[in-house]
């Protein structure tokens, strides 16, 4: 499912002391079956821009397309919420379920499922999070920080929706929670060909995983672009708040001291042919 | 060295539901002694029990056998328990649900005014504890107007006004962006070195466990390193079996000898890795 947001702008609060501008004139394209990061400072406006995107918020102005549906115009939004899964930050606050299972079975319950397939999907989606499916009756409360995490993660995959918005949801899981996830979610976005979106301050992840990034800044997009493009304005991003991959700043270093590498490495592996390549060269001549 | 922290044959046990058969072990007899003045880091995967023993340092738990002693007080003796908490101040993980007063001053006063110190005093630890964390101009701020990082670092500041020895901070960074982190790694890291406070630093970053004197290794309830982080990020196999990272310059330096490459396993920042590498140019 494509989305097209055309020039949005949302206020907190309009019209009384407290009021906020969260965005100001945003606009973008995700077309079906792209995998987008969003990057931004925080306070930059990117968990208002996702509420947008299955109709939690509306926006003051502009419009927002949905797989060729204005969804700013339409009251009924439930098949649109059934589309678009989203992810929240902070998605251990809301767990309020007896059982794992139950908190997991939540949202496929709501979709008129079988048990056995509501049951099928609450292990699959269990598995994917990398909780052991012995724990299912336990309380969710029992839980440590990053397992709570798992199981929210595992609420939203359950629903099998068509575009999948994760906001922050590797904050608090280890390394190989994170990784596991993380290309958990990247196989699922190929097998089923769902449009997928990550909000991270994880440079590395985002680097790793997405074919697009769109930089937020001050509730504007401030760059659109591939990983390469977007990761070679380190003066930009580190003005804005934000970084590169510790890789390409070792890259920019090396460079800097006259060592001729690429521009654009983004990941360890892609580094370490380059350096190969050179330390190699140094030896032979 | 004076051990500001002792844990002595610390076993928790989390009695999950009613039966017997519910029973956790989560802290599994570990012994750990912390010296005054040091910066140290916990690293391990999810639920190998690092908020259950952080919580063992200021009182919040009490072990269920051996003992903890913080400053030579025992825990479990509660006619200490708000010497301890002084002595051993927590920093937690969302920075939303910290901060209590609607301006930041009043949210740094709040420890101190508790404990019934006068109001003369309170201000010299108000202004001390926001330089401290470079805040001070920030101090007639309403936190909502703050960024994720500024706001870790009021809360910090909230600890330091309660003039304590060693504060404990459980991924206080994991919900902040880049320069947030910076920011709070930069105030922790000064604190331990200007100030002399212990340092107890809960973390899934490993880039930042680098920059500690110590990293204990937690898994299942035991200690499954615990060293220098040039002792302890060398064993890159062990760790990736434990659930856990080194960081990317590390782990380029694993493959590269992997490769053949004569370099040390022991780089953990990018300065070191330009240094080797441009000693062949
Ligand atoms: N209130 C509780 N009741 C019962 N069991 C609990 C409770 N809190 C934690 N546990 C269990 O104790 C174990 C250790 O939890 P702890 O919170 O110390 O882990 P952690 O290392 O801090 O993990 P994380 O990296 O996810 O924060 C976990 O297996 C968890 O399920
Ligand atoms: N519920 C709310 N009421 C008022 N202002 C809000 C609310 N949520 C967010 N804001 C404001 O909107 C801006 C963007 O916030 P947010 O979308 O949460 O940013 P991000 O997710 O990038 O950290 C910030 O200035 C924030 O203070
Ligand atoms: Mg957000
Ligand atoms: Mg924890």
């Amino acid at each position: 499912m494509s989305i097209q947001v055309e020039n949005i702008s949302f206020v907190y609060n309009e019209g009384t002391p407290f009021e906020s501008v969260a965005l100001k004139d945003v606009s973008f394209t995700i077309e079906d079956n792209e995998f987008v990061g969003i990057i931004g400072h925080t306070g930059s406006g990117k968990s208002t821009l996702i509420q947008h995107l299955n109709g939690l918020l509306k926006p003051t102005s502009g419009r927002i397309i949905v797989n060729g549906i204005d969804i700013t115009a339409k009251k009924d939004l439930k098949e649109i919420r059934k589309e678009v899964g989203i992810v929240f930050q902070y998605p251990e606050h809301q767990l309020f379920e007896e059982t794992i299972y139950r908190d997991i079975a939540f949202g496929p319950s709501n979709l008129g499922l079988s048990d056995d397939e509501i049951e099928k999907r609450v292990y699959d989606a269990m598995k994917i999070v990398g909780l052991d499916i012995k724990i299912k009756d336990m309380s969710p409360f029992e839980l440590s920080g990053g397992e709570r995490r798992r199981v929210a993660i595992a609420g939203v995959l359950s629903m099998m929706p068509k575009i999948l918005i994760l906001d922050e949801p590797t904050a608090g899981l280890d390394p190989k929670g994170r990784d596991e996830i993380l290309y958990q979610i990247k196989q699922i976005h190929q097998r089923y060909k769902m449009t997928t979106i990550l909000v991270s301050h994880s440079m590395e992840d985002i680097a790793k995983l997405v074919n697009k990034i769109i930089v937020m800044h001050d509730g504007k997009v401030s760059l659109i672009g591939t990983p390469r493009e977007v990761f070679k304005n380190v003066e930009k991003l580190e003005q804005i708040g934000l970084g590169v991959p510790q890789i390409t700043y070792l890259v920019r270093e090396l460079r800097k001291n006259g060592i001729e590498l690429p521009d654009d490495i983004l990941t360890v592996d892609e580094a370490k042919k380059y350096i190969l390549e050179y330390l190699r060269g140094v030896d032979n001549a | 060295m004076k051990k500001i922290i002792m844990a002595k044959d610390l076993t928790f046990v989390y009695e999950a539901g009613s039966d017997e058969n519910s029973k956790k072990i989560v802290l599994d007899g570990l012994n750990i002694d912390i010296d005054e003045g040091k910066f140290v880091a916990i690293i391990g995967h999810n639920g190998s029990g690092k908020s259950t023993l952080a919580k063992h340092f200021n009182a919040l738990l009490i072990p269920t056998e051996g003992d903890v002693y913080v400053n030579g007080m025992n825990t479990k003796d509660t006619s200490h328990l708000w010497d301890i908490r002084q002595t051993a101040g927590m920093v937690f993980q969302n920075p939303d649900n910290q901060l209590v007063a609607t301006i930041v001053e009043e949210d740094v006063a709040f420890g101190p005014e508790n404990l019934g110190i006068d109001p003369e005093e309170i201000r010299e630890r108000v202004d001390f504890a926001l330089n401290a964390v470079d805040m001070y101009k920030y101090r007639e701020f309403a936190p909502h107007m703050l960024s994720g990082g500024q706001k870790q670092r009021i809360a910090i500041a909230g600890v330091i006004a309660m003039r304590p020895q060693c504060i404990i901070l459980d991924e206080p960074t994991a919900m902040l962006d880049p320069k947030g982190r910076k920011e709070v790694i930069k105030t922790i890291q000064k604190l331990n070195k200007e100030n002399g406070i212990t340092i107890i630093l809960i973390t899934h970053f490993m880039e930042e466990a680098v920059l500690a004197d110590r990293v204990i290794v937690m898994d299942n309830g035991n200690i499954a390193l615990d060293g220098t982080p040039k002792d302890v990020f060398k064993e890159v196999k062990m760790l990736k079996d434990l659930g856990l990272d080194v960081p990317q310059v590390t782990e380029l330096a694993y493959k590269l000898k992997q490769e053949g490459i004569d370099i040390p396993t022991e780089i953990l920042t990018v300065d070191e890795m330009v240094r080797f590498i441009c000693q062949y140019k």
